[in-house]
Parts: C-alpha cells; structure tokens; sequence
C-alpha cells in the first residue's frame, strides 16, 4: 500500500503535465495552422534568408 | 486575434530587423491563391520586403496573413501591392465574428484537455475500486480513492461543464427543454452525491460516469463549433476575391490608384486586360472579352464593349477598357452573392437534428421517472438519503450517454465510408438533411458537364489543319483556343506557336502568311458572313481561303445518363437549373434524360426556385459548382459540390466528391438513407438497454460499477452496430426515404 503513496503523484504529475503541454500549445496558437505547420518544416531557408531592401 | 497573432509572432520564424522606437499596427490580409508551403514562403519573404515591415507570419488553413508594420512607414495598400507584383491576391481581411468563433473553440478545446486529464485520472482510481473490491482492498484504501477522486472530478467538471450548464440555464430561462437540462442535472446531482457519500465513506460513488460524459460531451459540442467556424470563415474569404485596387482617372486625366473601397459611383476606372474588374459598370470605351466564370459559372467570356453592363469580380481577357461605376463595393453583385448566402445559412440554421428529435421526448421522460423514483422512496418511507441516491442512479443510468453517441458513431462510419469513395462530408448534420432529400436539382457547367468545351467534330479535321489551328489558338486564354490545342495535343501533334498572333477582342487570333493572314475565330469575322447558325464554333482561314469549321460543345460527364436514371428509379425528382443559354441548357438536359430545366437563371433566381420547391413540400438537394451557386447551395436542404468547385461552393456544399463521375451522389445518397435507419436502430438499442436498467435503478439496485458497466456496454454495442455499415452493400433505390 506504501506504493501508492508515490505511484499516484507520479500519475497525476504526469497527467498534469500533458495537460500543462496541451493548454501551452493551444495557448501559444500551434493549432491555428495545422496545414501551413507541416509544410513549414520541410522548407529550407525560411528563416536565415535577410529581406532584401527592408529599413 | 489581434493580440492572440501578435505573441506567435513574436517568436522564431519571421523577425524583420526591428526600427527603433517606432509604433506598431497589426494588419490581417486575406491571401486567395495561398495553396502550398512554398507559397506561404514566398508571401512571408515578399511582406519582409516591405519597408516598415516587422514580422508576417502567414497562415496556410486561414489563407491569411498577419503583419506587424509601422505606420508612418507603410500601410495596407502597399502590401496587397507588393503581393499582386508576386501573383498573389491579396486584401485587407474584415475582422467580425471569426474572432469571436475562433474564441469560442479554442474555450472548448481547453475545456476538453481538462476534462479529458481528469477522466482519464478518475477511471485510473475508479477501476482500482471496483478491482479492489473483488480482492482484498480495505475500506480506508478504497475511501482514499473516492477523495482524490472527488478531488479531481470536482473542479474539472466545474469548470469543464460549463457549456452545458450555460446552455440549460438558457433553456430553462426561455421555459423550454433541452438536452443540456437532463445533462445538467445528471452532472450536477452525480456529483454532488458522490461527495455526500465520499463524506459517510459509503460506495455510491459516481465521480467517474459525471466526468466521463462531460468528456465524450464536449467532444461533440467541439466538433460541431469546428464545422460552422469553417463556414463561416470561407464566406468572409469571398469579400477578397473582389479586385481591391482600382485605377481611377480623374476629370483632367490623372490616373491615380485607390482602393476598391473607396470608389463612387460616376468615377472612370481603368482596368488593363489580365485585370479583375474592381465595381459593376458600365464599359464606356474599348472593347473586350469578360470571363464571367465566378460569377455565373459559365466558362465562355462575353463579349463586351461601349454601353455593356459588367460585374465586379469578373476578368477582363483580351484589351483595356474604361468602365464608369454605377454600383461600388457593398452594392456589387459580389456582396451580394456573399449576402445572399450568409441569409441562406442562417435559414438553414433551423434545422432540428435527429438527435435533437429524439432528445425533445427523451429529456421530460428522465425527469419524470427521476422524480418518480425520488417521490415513490419517499412515500414508501426510504428516508431522504436512499430515495435521492437512487434517483441519481436513475439520472446516471439514463444519461444520454448512449443516446449522444448514437447518431455520431453511425456518421463517423457513414463518413469514413464515404471518404474512402471519394466524398468528403464536412456539414455535421449533412448526411441526415441528405436523407431527407426527394428532389435532386442539378447546376450544369462544371457539375453535370465537364465545364471545359471539347472539339466535337475532330473527325472532319485533318491533322495539318488542327496543327496549324493551334499555332494560333496557343497564345490565347479562350476556353475554345484551349480546347483546340488540348484536341491537338491529345492527337499527339507537335503544337509551336505561330510568329506575330495577335488577338482582336470579340474576334479571334490573326497571325500574317506570306500574303495573306490566317485567321481562327468567330464566323463574323472569318468568313464575313454570319450566319448565327452554330454559336459554339470557330472558323479557321488558313491564308489561301480554305476555311474549316471547329465545333465545340461541353460534353456531359459520362455516367450523368445512368446517375439521372437511377435518380430517376429511387423516386427522386430531377431538375437542370443554369446560368448558360437556353440552347445549351436544353441539349444538355435532353443527353442526361432531364424533362425539367430553366437558363439564364440568376443566383437569386436560383434560390427563388429553390424556394419554390421548397414551398411545394419539397425537400431539395442542390448540386453545383460555380460562385453563382454558392448561395443556392445554401439555401438548398442539402448540397453537394464537385471538387473542381470553387471554394465558397465547396464551403457550402454539406459534401464535396471527387472524379469525374457523378456516381458518388448516389453512394451518398444511399450511405446519408442507411445511417438515419442505422441512427433510428441505435436509438433502439439504447432504449432496449434503458428499458432492463432503469427498473433496477428505480428499485435501488445499481451500484456505480453496474452503472459503469452498463454505461459502456450500451455505448459499445451502439458503437459496434455503428460500424456494420463500413462493409454493407448498400443500393439507393432498396433504401426508403425515412423522416
């Protein structure tokens, strides 16, 4: 019995946390574009390309 | 969305070099032709590039982008300029109630993530009570469960329900019953009951049923808001496939550039061939071919010059033209259409759900027979306690469980079966307005045809003289100048195109030969003559005075015969309504086996037929592709849309099928008649099981793992009748139309 003075913190620690994932990435709009996500990660320069004439 | 978009953007992706100490607008643009990675790239990069800009941050599922720019330094316009210099469409999005639905759903989300943490921790506890009670756990141990339960179930259902407690106060609030009102106090009472007896240590504890069905609840409430945000979302898209930007010339000739929005009428726009047309007008010099496929579904352009009446949205082909507007932008024929439909939706919006049917009788009879059992322990003299024990029981063994998951485990077959043919259902009460269907009206380009004009008389056409044909024809963007090269090429012919063609507007193409010129176009202007005779054609003059006719027509998709028949056999009615000619419109409905058919019938013209049906008793369904069905499909009973349609259509269609078949709408139809009979069967399991339960929860017998039990048996074997409809073979006319 002594086990579960241990065994059900860990499971709700670890439901709290897929939880606490969940409402980040909602939160943090990773479910606003699903489409444009996936493609977004077999894009090559997107992020180290300088704008051209930007001030 | 503002402030939401701003945050994601601040984070990796797309930084433009910060302007110090400058202030910061967000501008949101609806992006039309956005359709892959690459091109969501290229609108990040190309808004990067605009001085001023801070962050864009595209988005490929909305066709939108959002960008942080400073104001002094750059406005809306040039960025919708910056994007039409690299092909895309773009416009300034009109924020309304997207904001406040896309609110709404990620409320639900949330609301589903806690309560599906907190079922899946209270099934954890529950099933170690009922383990334990057959083997050796001791009553502290198993009281201990009961409290983290509680613990848990508690505040998540609190917070978790609400929509369902918002939703019956409402009801009770207008005196009338709903769902939510039993689901309520289900939840309500289970609960509160449960923390009683956790309280006396005693086993009537129902955490587990209460949190569960608020979980499976909200997966349908969820569900239900994604279909009608997407809906929407596409109806205020279409204000972007308006031209946004207009040359004006002024009184002492200046031309000047300005925003779609902000013309009057009596002003002189000048719009360049390859150009949208930005208002209704009327063309008052030079002369032109008008592509008016997105507004009346029609792929031949009209010819238009001084005097003619053109529409906003439409394409100017071939040469510039001046236009003097007569109506500007919320009185175009666009708006109009976007008008029209949003009003066709809302019409819809009244349709009650089969689910919602059977809950009407569904919800007085739990209540009656929960306060029944309350009243009968009380007068027997079971004290307080017991008697509100088991009508709790009672509410819990009734709860809609099997009840809500009746119809939508039949649907989700139904679509998945459906998707595995090549039709996707996207309205969540689609399939059961399309088994209600008893008259079928059909668009005709595009739906019943293939929209694209074949040559019809290939046979009487030598290969030199289709070659030659097509040199010419390849420099155009006519639908028959395509359909000759297409003819040509299909002929494995070389196709090069010809030196020096030049387009004349109305007419055709000329490109010089030695001597003379060869010519291909219109009979008029070929040959000199018109004899009016045949209207779907091109001459051809090849420079030394042969001339060969090129007949064209838009041939039907090749099962549409056998699809009206068997429309036809199953006791549905058929009509052809169509924006096209009357001559066209009749040929084709004779080759399909239509009796029934108008043209030149207007979008609001369709949906005043439809309305006619309607107020015959009739329960139509529409199928059609162009934007000038758009508001036809939604006020229809049903619709479908192929998938070549245009986007407003598919978004109002309630199914979209794929190929160049039209069987599809039969296996719909027939798959939409079996889930309502297979919804009505699952209804009936569900009260075959009520009907042995609740006698026991009336006599007190249910213990939360009976209840438990119970609960997941009916659900499973709800679910398991559900899924025979994946492999059935199903045929339209042995299935009864059921209402």
């Amino acid at each position: 019995m002594s086990a579960l003075a241990w065994l059900i913190p860990c499971a709700l620690v670890l439901g709290g946390a897929g939880l606490a994932a969940f409402l980040w990435a909602l939160n943090s709009g990773q479910f606003e574009d699903l489409e444009g996500a996936g493609w977004r990660a077999i894009q090559d320069d997107a992020e180290e390309r300088k704008p051209p004439n930007a001030g | 969305m503002g402030q939401a978009l701003t945050s994601v953007l601040d984070g990796p992706g797309a930084a433009a070099p910060n302007i110090p100490g400058s202030r910061s607008e967000t501008v949101s643009l609806v992006v039309e032709d956005m359709y892959c990675g690459a091109c969501m790239t290229t609108v990040e990069r190309a808004l990067l590039g605009v001085p001023g800009v801070r962050t864009a941050r595209a988005n490929l599922s909305a066709r939108r982008a959002t960008v942080a720019l400073d104001p002094s330094l750059s406005d809306a316009q040039s960025l919708i300029d910056t994007l039409s210099r690299e092909g895309y469409r773009a416009a300034e999005a009109i924020e309304t109630t997207d904001v406040r639905d896309a609110r709404r759903a990620d409320d639900l989300l949330r609301r589903l993530g806690v309560a599906g943490f907190a079922s899946a921790n209270v099934m954890l506890l529950s099933v170690s009570v009922w383990a334990g009670a057959a083997s050796d756990m001791d009553q502290s141990a198993a009281s201990l469960f009961h409290w983290l339960s509680a613990l848990i179930a508690m505040p998540s259902i609190a917070y978790a329900a609400q929509p369902f407690f918002g939703s019956a106060a409402a009801a009770l609030r207008a005196r009338r019953l709903n769902m939510d009102v039993p689901i309520s106090l289900g939840i309500t009472l289970a609960t509160s009951m449960s923390l009683f007896q956790t309280v006396r240590g005693s086993h009537q504890v129902y955490f587990d049923a209460a949190i569960m069905l608020t979980f499976f609840l909200l997966i349908g409430r969820f569900l239900d808001e994604q279909v009608r945000i997407k809906a929407r979302g596409a109806a205020e898209n279409l204000l972007g496939l308006k031209a946004l930007t207009a040359t004006v010339i002024g009184g002492d000739g200046a031309v000047q550039r300005m925003a779609a929005r902000l013309l009057k009428p009596g002003m002189q726009v000048y719009v360049a061939a390859g150009e949208r047309v930005p208002v209704d007008g009327r063309v008052v010099s030079g002369k032109t071919d008008i592509d008016e496929s997105l507004i009346t579904g029609e792929t031949l352009p009209r010819w238009a010059e001084a005097g003619s009446e053109i529409h906003a949205g439409t394409l100017n082909m071939t040469a510039a033209v001046i236009v003097e507007a007569t109506a500007t932008d919320d009185s175009t024929l666009l708006a109009e259409i976007a008008r029209l439909m949003q009003a066709a939706e809302q019409g819809r919006g009244q349709y009650v759900r089969l689910a919602d049917r059977a809950s009407r009788l569904y919800a007085p009879a739990v209540h009656v027979l929960g306060a029944a059992t309350f009243i009968g322990w009380m007068l027997i003299g079971a004290g307080w306690e017991a008697a509100l024990t088991y009508a709790t029981a009672v509410l819990i063994i009734t709860c809609p469980c099997a009840l809500a998951l009746a119809v939508p485990a039949v649907q989700v077959a139904a679509t998945s079966r459906l998707f595995g043919k090549g039709v996707i259902v996207k309205a969540a009460d689609g399939l059961e307005r399309l088994a209600e269907t008893d008259t079928v009206v059909f668009d005709k380009t595009g739906t019943l045809t293939r929209g694209e004009p074949v040559l019809r008389n290939g046979g009487d056409v030598s290969d030199a003289v289709l070659v030659d044909a097509a040199s010419l024809a390849v420099a155009s963007r006519h639908p028959y100048s395509k359909a000759v090269v297409r003819a040509a090429r299909a002929r494995g012919l070389a196709v090069v195109a010809a030196q020096g063609v030049l387009e004349v507007p109305g007419s055709g193409l000329l490109a010089p030969c030695g001597e003379g010129e060869r010519r291909l176009g219109s009979e008029a202007w070929v040959t000199g003559t018109d004899t009016a005779a045949q209207p779907e054609s091109l001459w051809y003059d090849d420079g030394n005075g042969t001339i060969t006719v090129l007949r064209f027509e838009d041939e039907l998709r090749p099962d549409a015969r056998v699809v009206v028949s068997a429309l036809k056999a199953a006791g549905y009615e058929v009509s052809l309504l169509s924006g096209d000619r009357p001559a066209a419109v009749e040929r084709a409905a004779r080759a399909a086996g239509i009796d029934v058919w108008s043209a030149s019938v207007r979008p609001d013209g369709k949906i005043a037929a439809i309305e006619a049906l309607k107020a015959q008793g009739r329960r139509v369904l529409m199928v059609g592709d162009g934007l000038n069905d758009a508001p036809a499909l939604a006020a229809a009973y049903a619709s479908l849309s192929p998938s070549t349609a245009t986007d407003i259509s598919q978004t109002a269609a309630d199914a979209v099928f794929q190929g160049q078949s039209l069987a599809p709408i039969l296996e719909t139809l027939a798959v939409a008649r079996a889930t309502q009979r297979m919804s009505l069967e699952n209804f009936g399991i569900a009260i075959a099981y009520n009907i042995v339960f609740v006698p026991l929860a009336i006599g007190g017998w249910v213990t939360p793992l009976i209840a438990a039990l119970a609960m997941s048996l009916s659900s499973i074997a709800v679910t398991v009748n559900a899924l025979r409809l994946r492999r059935r073979s199903l045929s339209l006319a042995s299935m009864r139309r059921m209402t």
